[in-house]
């Protein structure tokens, strides 16, 4: 099976020189669905940052996709990042971009034509049930609503790996089971390689998944 | 609302350093056709006691563009009734010759000077009459206006050049986190900054557009048209093609350069 990502003894600080990730190494193979559990500050978004390149590692080798994270450039970085798809805990949409509109963003940036694009925003506004709110801005959203927007934003290209970090934190649990709904179906369907950093694992899960759990500096998997 | 309001604030800065620049390039043109005015109708007088040719006088200093000799006619008209004939002829010789020098352009004090020294260290030449008083008040009034004029466009170019800075904050503030989510799926800077840049020039395209209106309005005004015209003057107000080009490429250049400093002072945050 091919490694989508490969972490050789990888330390990482998120600021000052504390060390919180300390010389760690595991593997993600294509189509595994993987959750990352660890106690609040034990660098679960501090590791999902570093797999796309926004945070440095204070040593060891990391690669991604086939890109080696360490010392990669601007527009070798771009391109990784155009086949992730990213969902935040803060939703990180454009406040001035329609929810249409920011679905519509990493079709935008990977050069779809507009019509396929159109296509492929109206399936997904669908699947997350937003279609009546596709002409509002995010701020006229609910906190679910937004997430289901994120999570649609991160499927809409197609990418050979989505990153969620604790993509069902605050959410009520029709919010929260779309979102597992989604996640499920892209592994799935699309065996797309699945990483979700969260503090619980859902019960009613329909897909056979691995956990990787970070504590005192170090990955374990738990079998 | 919002979208209007967006570009309201660099407009109206762009439009204040336009039209002083216009104002400054109008007060320009106004001062250089006065000098220009003045030198044509302003002239040294030379007095020799021995007759200088013409190409020996233009000779003597490049600024002067023409000579003319003054005929002593018209001071012997008023001597015919009081002297004979003979007289008159024996004064005709010994009057001295009267040369009035024309200038290539209007000179300053200092030109006037070496003018002087150099017409006085030729033989024959015994004096020398520059008009310099009048000719100096005349020439520092201009200079006084001129350097008024620089001295209020600056200050309005400097004081809105600020007022820029300030708007450069607030549109890093309102850009930074769209550039930011943009990087995370892979933007290239460019399509992460095309929103910036297609604000900066629609900005400056329209600031450009408001003077561009003012100003073909103000040339065709009847007020300033004879205010001109009252003091000897006719000035090209402005030129719809070549002010309008100038204008222009200081409205693009400067919010292309707005929105290049926020490109670069752009800090990926996550």
């Amino acid at each position: 099976m091919d490694k989508v990502i490969i972490a050789d003894n990888i330390s990482l600080s998120y600021s000052g020189d504390e060390t919180i990730i300390n010389k760690a190494s595991f593997s993600i193979n294509s189509g595994d669905f993987v959750f990352i559990t660890g106690a609040s500050g034990s660098g679960k978004s501090t590791l999902l940052k570093s797999l796309f390149g926004a945070l440095k590692l204070k040593e060891g080798r990391l690669l991604v996709g086939g890109v080696e994270l360490n010392g990669v450039s601007k527009s070798k970085l771009n391109f990784l990042r155009r086949h992730i798809g990213i969902v935040f805990q803060d939703y990180k949409l454009i406040k001035e971009w329609t929810i249409e509109k920011n679905i519509s963003l990493p079709l935008l940036i990977n050069g779809y034509d507009k019509t396929v694009s159109q296509n492929q925003v109206d399936s997904l506004l669908k699947h997350v049930r937003l279609t009546h709110q596709s002409n509002k801005y995010p701020l006229e959203l609910s906190g679910g609503e937004q997430q289901r927007a994120a999570m649609a934003r991160a499927l809409a290209h197609n990418p050979i790996l989505i990153l969620a970090d604790e993509p069902t934190g605050n959410l009520d649990d029709y919010s929260s089971g779309l979102i597992w709904n989604l996640l499920e179906g892209a592994n799935i369907q699309l065996k797309t390689t699945v990483i979700v950093v969260t503090h619980h694992i859902p019960e009613s899960l329909n897909v056979k998944y691995r956990h990787l759990r970070i504590e005192y500096g170090g990955i374990h998997e738990i079998n | 609302m919002k979208s209007i309001k967006n570009h309201f604030s660099l407009v109206i800065a762009l439009v204040s350093i336009l039209f002083s620049m216009q104002v400054f390039m109008v007060m320009d043109r106004s001062v250089e056709a006065y000098k220009h005015n003045l030198a044509t109708q302003y002239s040294v007088i030379a007095v020799s006691q021995k007759s200088i040719s013409k190409e020996d006088l233009l000779s003597f200093d490049h600024l002067i563009s023409d000579v003319e000799e003054l005929k002593p006619d018209s001071v012997i008209k008023r001597l015919n009734k009081s002297m004979d004939v003979k007289n008159i002829e024996l004064l005709k010789l010994t009057l001295p010759k009267f040369y009035k020098l024309h200038l290539s352009k209007f000179p300053t004090p200092q030109e006037v000077k070496r003018l002087t020294k150099n017409l006085l260290s030729n033989n024959g030449i015994t004096k020398v009459e520059d008009f310099s008083s009048n000719h100096n008040t005349t020439y520092k009034m201009l200079l006084v206006f001129k350097n008024i004029i620089t001295v209020f466009a600056m200050t309005i170019i400097l004081v809105t050049t600020l007022l820029i800075f300030k708007e450069l904050r607030i549109w890093q503030y309102q850009h930074s986190e769209r550039m930011s989510i943009m990087g995370l799926f892979g933007a290239p800077v460019w399509l992460r900054s095309a929103v910036l840049f297609r604000l900066a020039i629609t900005d400056a395209l329209i600031a450009t557009f408001i003077v561009f209106v003012l100003f073909t309005y103000l040339s065709q005004d009847m007020f300033i048209l004879n205010k001109l015209s009252e003091i000897g003057i006719s000035v090209v107000i402005f030129n719809q093609v070549s002010d309008t080009i100038t204008l222009l490429s200081t409205a693009v250049l400067l919010s292309v350069f707005l929105a290049s400093m926020i490109v670069l002072g752009h800090k990926e945050e996550v």
